[in-house]
């Protein structure tokens, strides 16, 4: 177990540096120098450009500027080239408004999905199981944002209820209970939005892995023994095509950025994933990076806490 | 001879008859409904695209999505020209807009014609550089992953590497620095290589350098795992908004950055085959490692490349969508079903069917490669059909 930490760790470190190297290479060797994103700008004249360059290292040969932009991520001192606030400050803000929709959308994933693959494996080959397997197919093909617009002209049609942003403008007067119901209808749709494919993606797999266990000897004999059914499907069956999933908690991690950049996009949702959008538009170099290096942390972790989970759960493996 | 041929006849004569896996792959195909609509769909897409690529482009259209005519914009579906206002020639064929026109009086009909000849390039060239690594990157680790490289070459390697990247920052005098550096690798190198050849032991302080690191497999695949830490969306975002806007980085973007599924496909595939006596046989026959790769090896590892390269589609035609929403896609003159949708979405309420007939296409596209896709997967693989 200690060597296994220990190994990962070492192994893990050095993917994280070529990982550091790959993104700023891919960042600062693409043609066009940030300097340039307001070339017309006649307050920018070319005094100010070389100050920007000293400013931010940009004259500096690349590998001197690999190691400060490093060093001044680590210990706090990296700026956005846009507003020269903190990076690590702006993330942290915009990293809390992302959690909500990460932490919703994910109990929403994982509240539906074992639901309806587990009812879709008993009932395998039926009417029920065939038209979850289709749908699923659907949510994977649509497009979101064409989805995320049908979402918004239903509710907003039926319900009369705003949805775009996080709450609406001059709603800090009203009373609480509005609030919260305001919050929440605000956090609904993004948050289903970002569900939807988790739930196609990891209902079929419920359905594959059950399907899998209720073939078994032990199920066999459980219902030899004469239990019910309930008890051997959700007792003996669901138990063990569970310990699979258990792993899974650490793979959902880099979910937080991952596929958010659209969703928080429509929805003028001030997370992670619009930051980097913003970032990407503005050419602000020190924000993609840190937001790249970031989920490549997540990653890794989730595939530590994951392996680690593995052992845990299942003492028959050793890594 | 005679003999023999007749022999083998009644040795065949009680057996059923030999079924191609082909034939057996389609019997199975054929039963599986949703499989077969995705085969339909995607026929009729195919051939759409196509004939959008030869209906839209040349000097006089027969359907020309650039045509502007401001004063027919945002009709709907059906909706007939106006013949006082348009000219014979501006308008549009059989003198309606079939699928109505957009914000400038483009005819959306002629749009979609042409968007879907380029979802239909995207995928197939992203899908097919991709297929191209992947074959490539999991060839190397499942034939030759066992073989360790040595710590000289892993000098030159990154020598060389670091010479590419000054090059391409434009730092002159450290990348001729680089070059020079892992030009003595290889002569280094070289001169070991004669020396081995010799047969004598070379200097001590030579071998010292060509100790065994670790395997080509190892490097490989931790690349995969480099490759897999990155969020791809975003990261095809950042190179495709950073590079100048043109369709083919997009497709060569999508195509760099999807390359680690079949990567991993192809190593197992091979991994396996190579143990396999067909393998061993042709070895033993004298047969050249490239032959044996691409003629033996490649046709049997060929169902689970196709099985994700058709799911890899797909995915590709979404993310192009989804970058032409974000305003990154492919550059106005073309007409992609992402830009239509995205330039419809401010007319949401106006006109919904900008924002419905590019998105339902979408949709109903990606779908048929999905349920293709995964037809195929069950019907190419042994395993599944038991179940």
């Amino acid at each position: 177990m200690l060597s296994f930490t220990i190994r990962s760790l070492i192994q893990k470190l050095v993917t994280l540096f070529f990982i550091s190297i790959i993104s700023f290479l891919v960042v600062y060797l693409a043609p066009g120098k940030p300097s340039q994103i307001d070339p017309l700008n006649p307050k920018f004249t070319p005094e100010d450009l070389v100050r920007f360059q000293k400013e931010f290292n940009l004259d500096k040969p690349l590998h001197v500027q690999y190691y400060l932009y490093y060093k001044n991520l680590f210990t706090g001192h990296l700026k956005s080239w846009k507003d020269n606030q903190p990076v690590m400050g702006k993330i942290q803000e915009r990293f809390l408004n992302s959690l909500w929709l990460f932490v919703v959308g994910t109990v929403i994933t994982w509240c539906l999905s074992f639901p309806v693959g587990i009812s879709a494996a008993i009932r395998r080959g039926a009417l029920f199981d065939r038209s979850t397997t289709f749908l699923s197919y659907v949510l994977i093909s649509v497009p979101g944002f064409f989805f995320a617009y049908i979402l918004i002209i239903f509710v907003v049609n039926t319900f009369h209820v705003p949805v775009i942003a996080m709450q609406t403008f001059g709603m800090t007067q009203a009373d609480n209970i509005y609030r919260i119901m305001d919050r929440i209808w605000h956090l609904v749709l993004p948050s289903i939005l970002g569900a939807l494919g988790g739930i196609a993606l990891l209902s079929r797999y419920v359905r594959a892995q059950m399907l899998e266990v209720i073939h078994q000897d032990y199920i066999r004999t459980a219902r030899a023994k004469g239990l019910s059914e309930d008890v051997v499907y959700y007792k003996h069956g669901f138990r063990n095509a569970l310990l699979p999933f258990v792993t899974m908690f650490g793979l959902i991690l880099p979910g937080l950025i991952g596929g958010s950049v659209i969703t928080e996009s429509i929805f003028a949702w001030p997370g992670m994933g619009r930051m980097g959008y913003e970032a990407i538009l503005a050419r602000d170099y020190p924000i993609i990076l840190t937001l790249n290096f970031i989920v490549a942390v997540l990653v890794l972790i989730g595939t530590f806490i994951s392996d680690l989970l593995y052992m845990v759960v299942d003492p028959r493996i050793r890594l | 001879m005679t003999v023999n041929d007749q022999n083998i006849n009644e040795l065949h004569h009680g057996l059923a008859g030999e079924v191609s896996r082909f034939t057996e792959a389609w019997r199975i195909f054929k039963k599986n409904k949703l499989a077969m609509w995705g085969l339909i769909i995607f026929t009729v897409f195919f051939i759409v695209a196509v004939s959008g690529l030869f209906l839209t482009t040349g000097d006089d259209p027969v359907l020309d999505p650039a045509k502007v005519r401001l004063s027919e914009k945002l009709l709907r579906p059906f909706a007939s020209v106006d013949a006082e206002m348009i000219k014979p020639g501006d308008r549009p064929l059989f003198g309606t807009y079939l699928l109505g026109t957009d914000d400038l009086g483009r005819d959306i009909f002629a749009r979609m014609m042409q968007g879907a000849w380029v979802s239909l390039t995207v995928g197939f060239v992203a899908v097919g550089i991709s297929v191209l690594i992947g074959i490539v990157m999991g060839g190397i680790a499942g034939y030759y992953g066992m073989y360790r490289i040595k710590f000289m070459h892993v000098l030159f390697l990154i020598a060389f590497f670091c010479a590419l990247v000054f090059l391409a920052s434009g730092q002159r005098g450290l990348a001729v620095d680089s070059l020079l550096l892992s030009l003595l690798f290889v002569v280094i190198s070289m001169i070991y290589n004669y020396v081995s050849l010799e047969g004598t032991k070379g200097p001590v302080t030579l071998s010292l350098l060509f100790f065994d690191t670790f395997t080509v497999d190892t490097l490989i695949m931790r690349f995969v795992d480099i490759m897999l830490c990155f969020p791809s969306f975003f990261l095809i975002l950042t190179i495709v908004a950073i590079l100048p806007a043109s369709i083919y980085n997009i497709m060569i973007v999508i195509g760099l950055t999807s390359w680690m599924g079949t990567t991993r496909f192809v190593r197992a595939e091979f991994l396996s085959l190579r143990e396999q006596d067909f393998v061993s046989a042709a070895k033993v026959m004298g047969i050249p490692d490239l032959s044996i790769i691409f003629r033996h090896m490649i046709p049997n590892a060929a169902a689970p490349v196709l099985v994700s390269a058709t799911i890899g589609i797909a995915d590709a035609i979404l993310t192009e969508a989804g970058l032409s929403f974000l305003g990154f896609g492919v550059p106005p003159p073309h007409a992609t079903w992402g830009n239509i949708l995205s330039d419809g979405k401010r007319f949401l309420f106006d006109a919904p069917w900008l924002t419905y007939i590019p998105g339902l296409s979408i949709l109903v596209v990606v779908l048929s490669f999905n349920l293709f896709g995964e037809g195929l997967r069950d019907s190419l693989n042994p395993k599944l059909r038991k179940r």
